[in-house]
């Protein structure tokens, strides 16, 4: 039996390791940042995955008792790593203003997020979001 | 055997963190040199839990929290002010 949950455990680690590695590889191999996108956001994560069911396993085996504190770093990482993600690519969006012709339709009569104007209110006036003297405007391609 | 998988997943992590370096240095856009920061924050955390595994303590896990929560704050922080020009409006 211990055989078992050790070998569980070593397999996790090292299959951890694998994931981590090839979403590194990913991210300095791939050609542009939106497939680079992929790598870190879905293979470390699984990596970090197998890492933290490892250690709670070991330390389930080897003091006999469960810790939940794996359960917490996993619930916050994976609870971030989408809002991270998306925010990297609005950022990435938003400093290539060329990419707009690109884009698809988005079927409504808003357009992305990333590039419209701030949102009209009742008063027929944009909602100050953020103030309008600001240098380069909200559109602007700012160094 | 875990010994042996635990010196693996070091060194598989440690060469992921070169990979991230790499692009951090090289990535032409900012948004490249950002994720790298992000990918390197996490690929930080798994070191971090295989050397408490190593050690056998809970310790480091407060610290892999707090690393987390570090890395999401400033990755989120960098990004809105790529955005927006500013952080807090």
């Amino acid at each position: 039996m211990d055989l078992l949950i050790e070998g569980l455990i070593a397999f996790l680690i090292v299959g951890a390791g694998f994931f981590g590695i090839v979403g590194s590889f990913g991210l300095a191999k791939l050609p542009d940042l939106m497939t680079r996108l992929h790598g870190p956001t879905k293979a470390t994560t699984l990596g970090i995955g197998g890492v933290l069911i490892a250690s709670m396993l070991f330390f389930l085996w080897e003091r006999g008792h469960f810790s939940w504190h794996e359960l917490l770093i996993t619930l916050f990482l994976f609870l971030t790593a989408p809002i991270t993600a998306n925010f990297i690519a609005k950022s990435f969006l938003h400093r290539r203003m060329s990419r707009r012709t690109e884009l698809p339709p988005t079927g409504s009569s808003k357009g992305w997020a990333t590039f419209d104007g701030p949102p009209i209110g009742a008063d027929g006036e944009p909602m100050a979001i953020a103030p309008a003297d600001r240098p380069g405007g909200r559109d602007g391609e700012r160094g | 055997m875990i010994d042996i998988a635990l010196v693996i997943g070091f060194s598989c992590f440690a060469a992921a963190l070169v990979l991230n370096l790499y692009r951090l240095t090289v990535g032409p856009s900012i948004a490249d040199r950002v994720l790298a920061l992000d990918t390197m924050v996490i690929n930080g955390i798994a070191l971090l839990i295989l050397y408490g595994m190593y050690e056998g303590t809970a310790v480091y896990f407060e610290a892999s929290l707090l690393f987390a929560m570090v890395g999401f704050i400033s990755t989120v922080a960098y990004c809105k002010f790529i955005l927006r020009g500013d952080i807090i409006e």
